[in-house]
């Protein structure tokens, strides 16, 4: 795929300026509410968790798509399934967040191997559609849980707990919360893709017979991928169902696998900040677009179509040259 | 589940799948040939039907519609292709998909601001607006029966195009190896164009044949879009033959599994589970039809060429 | 356009919006993709009433924000903690999809601010979660079947066909129908949601033996369907009733195909009433087109608004006050008799409707037979307010 030395050069050349901008982004999102406290209120804080957790899913996609050239149309089921997990365990009465999460990382892993066990046996436009299909089998699954609300979706009407405190009930405990979460993803996956594993695995999207020639199972690599993103989805399922208390099939639905694809492409793939800044640009232009109209995607269909254009590399190659090269 | 249930239900499912094939067909001509990931084909679909209730409301006439869409959809597929996707051949995959992304937003947008959101219907052609009987008490619209010839015409003169004249073996050629045909000298910008140019106006009369059956709204294009996708994909990318044999798979497996998935688990369990598991099970069918098929055969049934 | 500038504005203003007297109404409804003609009669028909009205509430000014939920869980969330925390409205009407009220249910209700539903109406809050903040000026979602099932059972139709798109308000208006229908159910067919070819439904229909079909196909689906429907020929053997399938949305472009055909509600364009009569010629004056329940019950919202707002003088503060005004509910509605039951759900008429062809060639529904004078919902008991 064109646009790859690029994304392996900004993968590993100028971290410090990449750390930066990270910090900024997240110090930005930390000084949220205390701005929402003058002015923006809930509405504030509560757009900047969607947008975290949103970003959180496209980090973890972007392990796949960029690194592991791996385009994964049905990736948010994932995110379905922990919302779900968490979802069912809080109606049922299960609430410890910390009996939740383990139940929901572990569901998304077992589908993710099974899934992947038989996705990873095609490659290309192949991969993309098998993984929608398992995304819409998912999502058709869910939707037929006529006891947990079915295609309405469900109701939360309370809180986890969080090791026995209440914690994860109050509106800074959650932001706070998917925060720290958002950090976490950045930051597994930065170590991850800096990795061996991460190289292999970049490798194996280039040249894949050569990766194998050279003695790794290009198959087990890309397995392991594919789960741990489906994992950190999942958490950040479950963080949604937590912030809005309430969960439906239609977080796993195509057209959401679709947005995810066109955050991380659009942030700017493989690079260290591309899904984080994808993720916030994505969101924080739909409200502010919608603000102005109902009929925003007029002005947003065309946004995407001159940064396909134009901006190669994404929204991160364009920061780059706008920066000027320093490498 | 009587025989002639099970006939009805063929033709039903035949004539779902002439219609997915007219939309396949364009799509994967564009796959096969160009390697471009056309996610507007749905909107170019939805174009045609629009096209269609525009016409109709211009002069009334149904042909006349007809005849004045198809022009218009390949115009508005060739300045698509002149203004945004000519840029993204040398793309990867992932920017076409971004700016097929952002063009579906717009047109649907676009549709809306036009149109209006409502459903809009438009008649079929007078000549056509009477019945078959099939069995006593059900009738089968003539335009229907209608539908299904112009799919089976439209396939024997793509067939006759693509194996028979010049142009054809330069689009087998081209699906087979592109970089190859470019080396031998011809126009592949022009033969990208013209490629192109015939995948929208297919798509656009995909749309307006579509027009008299469902209704024309925003968005009516994109679910078929992914049921397009999958039938290229179980037929393989670039090949029209495999368009064809998989959109009526797909049709078939669809509408009669639609029938029999839901009576057949009602012989397992009871009436109120089967009627919840049944439709869900029932809306997968084909998505489990295509793993089954790329488990066996990765590149589709008849791939135009190894797996890309 | 900013709302950061907005807000930060509108809260130093604060202290000076209180003193000048007004009423702040957020509208969350669906105005994206084929639905959204559901929702631009719910926005045009309270926008009337506030017209009628002179742009007040009460006596006081009024504004209204109407948001898109774009019939997304997550859009609808995030419009919600918009209306109620930036702008502070006072009321919040919403929504006209169940999915999209479950979405915006606790926002809004926790944040002490009315939410006033005029379409929407699922079980889930009739019963153990009804709530003292939420009032609801359309219907529970599975009356209407209900009334189709008791007129079916009147009527004597032997034999019924069942078809729903399989989501659960699908279900809903399935099991609604059963409630007072004693024959048989020959079949229940549920397809999926946006499902565009019904020619494999209506061969079973065909080859089953009903003497009617019982349909909720809404919107598109409905459009679609009655077509199909008409084409085939079963019109003429087997009756089509129907709920949310043929209504002034759908019919402009189902015409005379769905000419006969049955449905019920709780009002028609051609209510008898003087409000009715007024409402549905004012409405085509302004917007063009023939007002559905959506618009009518919209009315409704705004009208109950006004009598609330009214009633404790433009002081809103008092939630208990003006949750006591709204349940009196004293408004002339348009439909008839109003009343809330305990839950807050409304008890009202309903009537036998049909499809015919208006003196100036609009298709719309007309009233027939009441079925049901008071008719409350089947959830009511289990509401502890």
């Amino acid at each position: 795929m064109s646009g790859a030395p690029q994304a392996t050069a900004a993968a590993t050349a100028r971290p410090r300026s990449a750390f930066l901008v990270a910090g900024v982004i997240f110090a930005a999102l930390a000084l949220v509410p205390f701005i929402a406290e003058v002015a923006g209120g809930a509405y504030l804080t509560s757009l900047a968790v969607r947008a975290m957790i949103l970003a959180i899913v496209a980090i973890s996609l972007d392990l796949l798509m960029g690194h592991g050239g791996l385009v994964s149309f049905g990736h948010s089921a994932f995110v379905a399934i922990g919302a779900y997990c968490a979802g069912i365990m809080l109606t049922e009465g299960i609430y410890e967040i910390a009996v939740i999460l383990p139940v929901a990382i572990g569901a998304a892993a077992l589908f993710a191997l099974a899934s992947g066990a038989v996705c990873l046996r095609t490659s290309g436009v192949s991969f993309i559609m098998i993984t929608l299909a398992f995304g819409q089998m998912v999502y058709f699954a869910l939707g037929s849980l006529a006891q947990y609300g079915a295609d309405d979706g469900l109701t939360l009407w309370s809180a986890p707990d969080a090791l026995g405190t209440k914690w994860l009930a109050s509106k800074t405990g959650v932001y706070v919360t998917v925060l720290i979460a958002l950090i976490g993803a950045w930051a597994l996956v930065h170590r991850i893709t800096g990795s061996r594993f991460g190289r292999v695995l970049r490798a194996a999207r280039q040249n894949p017979a050569r990766v194998a020639s050279m003695g790794y199972s290009v198959f087990r690599y890309r397995l392991t991928a594919y789960a741990i993103a489906a994992m950190i989805a999942a958490v950040a399922g479950v963080l949604w169902a937590v912030h809005a208390s309430f969960v439906s099939p239609s977080l796993g639905s195509w057209q959401r696998s679709g947005d995810l694809i066109v955050m991380v492409v659009l942030g700017g793939m493989a690079t260290r900040n591309g899904a984080l800044i994808g993720a916030l640009f994505f969101i924080v232009i739909e409200e502010v677009l919608s603000s102005i109209t109902h009929d925003w995607r007029l002005i947003f269909g065309p946004l995407l179509i001159l940064i396909a254009l134009y901006a190669r590399g994404g929204l991160v190659g364009l920061l780059d040259r706008i920066q000027g090269d320093r490498t | 589940m009587s025989t002639t249930l099970i006939l009805i239900q063929v033709l039903n499912g035949l004539q779902l799948g002439v219609i997915l094939f007219l939309i396949a067909a364009g799509l994967t001509l564009v796959f096969g040939v160009m390697g471009f990931i056309n996610l507007a084909h749905g909107v170019q679909y939805m174009v045609g039907a629009y096209l269609a209730y525009w016409g109709y409301g211009v002069t009334g006439s149904f042909v006349l519609a007809l005849l004045m869409a198809l022009p218009l959809a390949l115009v508005m597929g060739l300045i698509l292709e002149f203004l945004i996707f000519r840029h993204l051949y040398d793309r990867d995959h992932l920017s076409q998909v971004l700016a097929t992304f952002g063009v579906i937003l717009f047109l649907n947008q676009l549709a809306k601001v036009v149109f209006g959101p409502a459903s809009l219907s438009v008649p079929p052609p007078a000549f056509l607006d009477f019945s078959f009987t099939l069995v006593d008490g059900l009738l089968y619209p003539a335009y229907r029966i209608a539908v299904i010839v112009a799919g089976l015409l439209v396939a024997f003169v793509l067939w006759l195009v693509i194996t028979r004249t010049r142009i054809g073996m330069l689009i087998r050629a081209g699906a087979t190896n592109p970089d190859m045909v470019s080396a031998l000298g011809v126009n592949v910008r022009l033969l990208f164009m013209v490629v192109f140019g015939f995948g929208a106006m297919l798509a656009g009369f995909a749309g307006v044949m579509a027009a008299p059956i469902f209704s024309v709204e925003p968005g009516m294009g994109d679910n078929l879009l992914i049921v397009a996708f999958v039938v290229i994909i179980i037929g393989g990318a670039g090949s029209i033959r495999g368009a064809f044999v998989a959109a009526l798979l797909v049709g078939l497996v669809d509408t009669l599994g639609r029938t029999l998935v839901t009576d057949g688990l009602r012989l397992i369990m009871d009436a109120s589970a089967a009627n919840q598991i049944g439709p869900a099970i029932a809306s997968m069918l084909i998505y489990v039809l295509m793993a089954l098929v790329l488990f066996w055969r990765p590149e589709g049934l008849f791939a135009a060429r190894a797996a890309r | 356009m900013n709302k950061l500038a907005l807000t930060l504005a509108s809260s130093l203003l604060g202290l000076a919006s209180m003193a000048t007297a007004e009423v702040k109404v957020g509208m969350i409804v669906t105005l994206s993709g084929p639905p959204a003609a559901l929702g631009q009669q719910v926005v045009d028909g309270f926008q009337l009433a506030i017209d009628d009205l002179d742009g007040k509430l009460g006596g006081q000014a009024a504004t209204v924000i109407v948001e898109d939920d774009e019939l997304k869980p997550e859009v609808a969330l995030s419009k919600a903690n918009s209306l109620v925390e930036s702008e502070q409205a006072d009321f919040v009407v919403g929504t006209v999809f169940s999915n999209m009220l479950q979405a915006v249910f606790r926002p809004v209700t926790e944040s002490e601010t009315f939410l006033i539903s005029p379409n929407a109406g699922p079980s889930t809050f009739a019963g153990r979660n009804c709530n003292p903040y939420f009032f609801v000026t359309s219907y529970q979602n599975n009356q209407n079947a209900e009334v189709m099932g008791a007129h079916a059972q009147a009527a004597g139709f032997k034999k019924v066909f069942m078809i729903a798109p399989n989501y659960q308000a699908g279900r809903d208006n399935m099991e609604g129908f059963r409630m007072h229908y004693e024959g048989e159910i020959v079949d229940e067919v549920y397809v999926p949601l946006g499902h565009q070819d019904y020619s494999a439904e209506i061969a079973r229909i065909a080859t089953s033996g009903a003497d009617a079909v019982f349909a909720f196909t809404p919107g598109g689906m409905g459009v679609r369907f009655v077509r199909q429907f008409r084409d085939s020929g079963l019109a003429d053997k087997v009756q089509f009733m129907s709920v949310f399938t043929t209504d002034e949305t759908t019919l402009p472009a189902q015409k005379d195909a769905a000419e006969g055909f049955l449905a019920a509600g709780n009002w028609a364009p051609d209510t008898a009433t003087d409000e009715s009569t007024a409402f549905v010629a004012a409405f085509e004056a302004k917007y063009g087109y023939v007002p559905g329940g959506y618009a009518m019950q919209a009315y409704d919202a705004a009208m109950l608004i006004n009598s609330a707002v009214e009633a404790v003088g433009g002081d809103l503060s008092d939630k208990d006050a003006v949750r006591a005004a709204l349940k009196a509910a004293e408004f002339t509605s348009l439909r008839g008799d109003f009343a809330f039951n305990t839950n807050h759900y409304p008890i009202q008429d309903f009537y036998q409707l049909s499809v015919t062809e208006r003196e100036d060639g609009a298709w719309v529904t007309s009233v027939g037979e009441k079925i049901f004078e008071g008719y409350e919902d089947s959830f009511a008991a289990e509401c502890s307010m």
